[in-house]
């Protein structure tokens, strides 16, 4: 293995970042601001670098840092990125400077420790995605749980406390577990391979060799963390909470990033460590998959708040994903990673849209709204984009995952019944409804409310500027997704094997 | 040409983003009205040239010989993964050619009239820009070569459509807003396309490939199960139900008419609603592989065909009539592809985007020159007023009618003569019922708009012609109406191959041909018999029609209060919208909202967890006293403990 150091400098960019950002006077908003984005900026170029080194025809981690760290326990600084940890590496980078210029306006309170937060949030993010030392992995998750924390708790709405406390005990009681299945699992590995290790590529062989009921409760316990995070029905309240009280930055990062953490630690950790249950819950986990898609939808339909409806939304989507992912087919687990991205940019987009209302009324409720069609024609148009984006309107990024994730689960030797699929693909009926109801309430007819003609004006160039990188990937991965499929597709293909190579019950 | 054919999606393309983007700077940096010349014209040349370039191709296909009429234009790989592998390339074939020279011949007239009947209006340019994006995605409907380009296009149309029925977003249509009308067409659509994906998987589950000619070649020789061929095939007929207003999804069709009346013809009659239609026909082969689901598409079609036109009968609203006789007309191309008769219903396909489009924009004209008044019982002898209009409208009419000699004659008889071959007495009688009520609404329309005592308040209103901007598409539309079937002439008369639109055809169809058994022994007299009946009993009804509403009026209110149950029944739609919505919109909203939020989400769910939550505090408020501080009551529990740690001890030796 070639050590490679640019992972590292990229985690260490928004560390360092956040340290120094300390050392700034709490007057020097406009400093602070201009700081915080220019270091995210560095961390995009610098993902970017690691971009142009990545080889998509090498199945295997790459970019690889190693050093040791405890050598007692043999813990190890390990990181390293496939294909699918490294477009999600590429949406965090992507996301945070747009975020921090999203809150130009919307935070005024304590800019310092907000930008500090938000360094360090990245930071935390970035390892979680390159992190291949298990112990490593679990420190990262960890600690971005803290800045989290802080941005609904402090800069949140009037409920926030409730929201960033209900946010913390869900995360952490799932991590409590995961962590007592980490140490078992490394002591177990010294019985078979004679060492403790938390090191991901031993542990790969160490796992599938657990005897199956233990597996099962090994299984049990990081699925039940990385479930609490996606969030996967019933385990979804923390999330309407979290993201109606965040600050729209906070939901941004929240719906973007952090959700897909739990994905990503199901395609990273679960399947290939546990194969044998993971195939023996797959039908199980996708009632729930299922489960959330419909009543996802159903509920969002029903808010009369539009950051709800947005977040149980996301419930709705990221059903998909898990469903995807379950279904272990080339094309359903290639769609789930490709829609993780999806929903980071549509959902993210939809926050930011809200929130851009947000700031000029203080109204979240679709009742306050009205006919602002005509009043703020670009703002009008961009909603349009981004809905459509969420819809899954075949030219657009939304589709490609549905249809993939559909289409795979479809075929699914793991799941078996092609009733999943039936029952999944009517969320997207319902997905026209919720969002293109909502739409029809707040943009179109007569414009109902007179203050909204006094307050309501249109996009400025700086919000305009955050919407259209995102769009421009909306119309890329709809148009030519494959500049992202093929970065990801030996690495899903890597995984599938894996899983296949303990289990018979699988396609493909 | 031939290989030029993506331009044909690519210039209506360019004109979007040209007008779309920058249409209202057009508009402001241009004095009076030559920023919407300039906005009209980009937008119609781009639909212009396309139909060039179409008819371009037709010839050179037309000089290959037949064996080599189908060939595929590739652009680049849309999505490849696993063994999917999807290309963005489009079919030229006889099939796809026909309906390309519809949509481009057809959506160009309409796009010059728009020029004239959107005059004035602030949103202009948008318009031109969802018309030419309309364009763009019908295109690749029709021309992408598997069934995810299809399905892109199938969207894209939906997505126009809705754009462009709430096209005046903040007026109201009927007891709603024009956006409500927008969004139950999408949603109504979308329920179809939920069937058209689980048809598409299934496909890619079968025949492992979503590319036409890999699917339909394997469709044709594999040994598939017919039970597999019946579901797929009645998956995408759910599809089509949505996109082509069938039953039970018709619903959004006659709501789509909340739109500007161009978008209702070229959308809303001529083109979009046909995509159902030229699906099938697509996939001809897998729907001539279930026999059973052919005949669900056929009965469907009928049902669809009378139901619609008895509701014609007694609606008031100008472009409501046409509305219905559109779903009418596509249940008729359903009834043809159900028998077997795929190239009788593209044929229908194609006369009726002639005759409807015209029935349209003549319509538009008429509201046009009435100050957007659109009931037909404040009409009332507009023929002088409006000459053009009038003349072209009633050509429509006679061809709409199946007066002999104008297309929708051959292309409607032949649909009819397919139904008594293929289905049997029943289907040719509830067809030809269904001709008649054509017959009678149509005529009832034209009697009530053009002849007759005139109704309206000449103080307000001002009836005028409509400018040439406008007049002169319907005259192009109304020569169309009248030879555009003769290029499909009935076999009996012209012989096995004088029938050059079914020849032409042919080679599309010639997989699903070989697996229907076909044609009992008819002969010629029957068919020619059958033929002159239809001809007596739509020209009866003509004559009825006009009879009642020129002459004697009194008649209809005669029998309007005889039949008043029935009537109410018929003007109000059966009260279909208001089931519907009484069956599954409102359990669903409600359902949701009671059940699922405030119920399972809030008090159940979150209630656990909050519950759970506040169990731990109080039990903690409980334990927390135990932390007394007193010295002596940690002493006294302490030496307890080590009491009974002291029995269990003893005990246990």
């Amino acid at each position: 293995m070639i050590n490679s150091e640019i992972l590292t400098y990229l985690l260490l960019t928004p560390i360092i970042s956040s340290v120094l950002v300390l050392f700034f006077k709490n007057e020097q908003v406009k400093l602070i601001r201009w700081f915080g984005i220019a270091s995210s900026l560095l961390a995009f170029v610098i993902s970017l670098v690691a971009y142009s080194q990545f080889d998509q025809t090498n199945p295997l981690f790459q970019l690889i840092h190693q050093a040791v760290w405890i050598k007692s326990l043999n813990v190890s600084y390990f990181v390293g990125v496939d294909g699918i940890s490294m477009l999600l590496i590429l949406l965090t980078t992507f996301l945070t400077p747009l975020t921090l210029l999203s809150t130009w306006k919307a935070i005024e309170k304590n800019v310092k420790m907000f930008t500090f937060s938000m360094l360090f949030l990245e930071a935390g993010m970035l390892g979680v995605f390159m992190a291949l030392d298990v112990f490593l992995f679990y420190i990262f998750w960890e600690a971005m749980l803290i800045p989290m924390y802080f941005i609904i708790g402090i800069w949140g709405g009037e409920r926030r406390i409730y929201a960033s406390i209900k946010f913390f005990i869900f995360t952490m009681f799932g991590s409590l577990l995961m962590l007592v299945a980490i140490i078992w699992l490394a002591v177990y590995s010294s019985s078979v391979t004679g060492f403790f290790t938390t090191n991901l590529i031993d542990l790969y062989k160490v796992g599938p060799t657990v005897p199956h009921q233990v597996q099962a409760w090994m299984f049990g316990a990081f699925f039940l963390s990385f479930a609490i995070k996606v969030p996967l029905f019933p385990l979804h309240t923390w999330l309407p909470d979290a993201h109606v009280e965040a600050p729209t930055a906070g939901s941004v990062i929240l719906a973007g990033v952090l959700l897909k953490m739990g994905t990503y630690g199901l395609v990273r950790f679960c399947l290939p460590l546990f194969p044998q249950s993971a195939v023996a819950y797959a039908p199980a986990i996708s009632v729930l998959a299922v489960i959330g898609i419909i009543y996802g939808a159903l509920v969002s339909m029903v808010q009369t708040d539009m950051k709800k409806l947005v977040a149980y939304s996301s419930v709705s989507h990221l059903g998909f994903v898990v469903l995807g992912i379950f279904a272990m087919t080339i094309e359903s687990v290639q769609g789930a990673v490709i829609q993780m991205i999806n929903h980071g940019l549509s959902t993210g987009a939809l926050f930011l849209l809200v929130g851009v209302a947000y700031e000029r009324t203080h109204r979240r409720d679709i009742a306050f709204y009205g006919g602002i069609a005509k009043l703020v024609p670009i703002y009008s148009t961009f909603l349009m984009i981004a809905m459509l984006s969420s819809v899954g309107l075949p030219g657009l990024n939304g589709f490609i995952g549905e249809f993939l994730i559909l289409l795979g689960s479809y075929k699914s030797a793991t799941l078996g019944s092609t009733w999943f699929t039936v029952f999944a693909a009517s969320g997207v009926i319902f997905a026209a409804v919720y969002l293109l109801w909502m739409y029809q309430r707040v943009v179109f007819g007569k414009v109902t409310n007179h203050e909204l003609e006094h307050e309501l004006t249109d996009m400025n160039k700086r919000e305009i500027l955050i919407l259209v990188p995102i769009f421009v990937f909306v119309l890329w991965i709809g148009i030519y997704p494959n500049t992202f499929l093929k970065m990801t597709e030996l690495s899903v293909q890597t995984v599938l094997q894996q899983v296949s190579a303990y289990s018979v019950n699988i396609l493909k | 040409m031939i290989n030029l054919i993506y331009l044909t999606v690519l210039l209506p393309l360019i004109g979007f983003l040209i007008n779309g983007l920058f249409g209202r700077k057009i508009k402001n940096a241009c004095p009076d009205d030559v920023g919407e010349k300039i906005i009209g014209i980009i937008g119609s040349a781009t639909v212009g040239i396309s139909f060039l370039i179409v008819v371009g191709a037709f010839f050179q296909t037309l000089a290959l010989p037949v064996e080599e009429r189908s060939n595929t234009v590739g652009l680049f790989t849309w999505l490849s993964v696993g063994g999917l592998n999807v290309k963005f390339a489009y079919l030229v074939d006889q099939l796809s050619l026909t309906m390309a020279l519809i949509v481009t011949g057809v959506g160009f007239l309409i796009h010059v009239y728009s020029i004239g009947y959107m005059h004035g209006d602030k949103g202009f340019w948008r318009f031109f820009a969802y018309l030419n994006l309309f364009i763009f995605a019908m295109m690749n409907l029709i021309l992408g070569d598997n069934f995810v380009v299809l399905f892109l296009g199938w969207e894209g149309v939906g997505l126009c459509s809705y754009l462009l029925i709430g096209f005046w977003y903040d007026r109201n249509f009927e007891k709603g807003t024009t956006s409500q009308a927008a969004k139950k067409a999408f949603v109504v659509n979308r329920i179809g396309d939920f069937g058209f994906l689980l048809g598409m998987f299934l496909i890619y589950l079968t025949f492992d490939s979503l590319n036409f000619n890999e699917v339909l070649s394997k469709a044709a020789t594999f040994p598939v199960a017919e039970s597999t061929f019946g579901l797929i095939a009645i998956f995408l007929f759910i599809g089509a139900t949505g996109k082509s207003a069938q039953i039970p999804l018709f619903v959004w069709l006659p709501d789509a008419m909340a739109g500007p009346t161009p978008v209702s013809a070229l959308i809303h009659a001529a083109t979009m609603v046909t995509a159902g239609v030229y699906m099938v026909s697509r996939t001809s082969i897998i729907f001539a592989s279930a026999p059973t689901v052919m005949m669900i598409v056929a009965v469907v079609g009928l049902l669809t065909a009378i139901m619609a036109a008895s509701i014609g009968l007694v609606q008031n609203d100008i472009k409501k009539v046409l509305a219905y006789s559109t779903v009418s007309q596509l249940g008729y191309m359903f009834l043809a592809a159900g028998m077997g008769a795929f190239s009788a219903s593209i044929f229908h396909v194609m006369t009726h985007a002639f005759f409807k489009a015209l029935l349209f924009l003549g319509a538009g004209s008429v509201i046009h020159g009435m100050h957007e008044e659109q009931n037909i019982q404040k009409y009332g002898g507009l023929k002088k007023y409006m000459p053009r209009t009038y003349l072209t409208f009633f050509i429509a009419t006679l061809a709409i009618a199946g007066v002999p000699g104008l297309s929708g004659f051959f292309s409607k008889d032949e649909i009819l003569w397919n139904a008594y071959a293929n289905g049997g007495f029943i289907f040719w009688l509830v067809g030809m019922i269904t001709a008649m009520m054509t017959a009678f609404y149509m005529f009832r329309l034209l009697s009530l708009t053009f002849y007759g005592n005139e109704r309206f308040d000449h103080h307000h209103v001002h009836p005028h012609e409509s400018p040439p901007v406008m007049t002169v598409p319907l005259i192009i539309l109304a020569f169309l109406s009248i030879v555009g079937g003769y290029i499909g002439l009935p076999k009996v008369f012209v012989g096995e191959h004088g029938n050059l639109f079914e020849s032409w055809l042919e080679p599309v169809y010639e997989p699903a041909m070989n697996k229907l058994a076909h044609f009992g022994s008819h002969s010629h007299l029957e068919e020619i018999l059958l033929m002159a009946a239809s001809v007596a009993l739509a020209l009866s009804a003509i004559y009825f029609a006009i009879h009642v509403y020129n002459k004697k009026p009194q008649i209809a209110e005669n029998v309007s209060a005889k039949f008043k149950g029935f009537y109410n029944l018929l003007l109000n739609k059966y009260f279909v919208d208001e089931a519907y919505e009484a069956a599954v919109v409102q359990p669903i909203q409600k359902g949701s909202e009671k059940l699922l939020w405030k119920f399972a989400d809030v008090a159940i769910i979150d209630g656990a967890v909050n519950g759970l939550a506040s169990l731990i505090d109080k039990s903690s408020g409980v334990i927390r006293k135990i932390q007394t501080g007193a010295t002596h009551a940690y002493a006294v529990i302490m030496i307890t403990g080590i009491a009974i740690a002291l029995l269990w001890l003893i005990l246990s030796l």
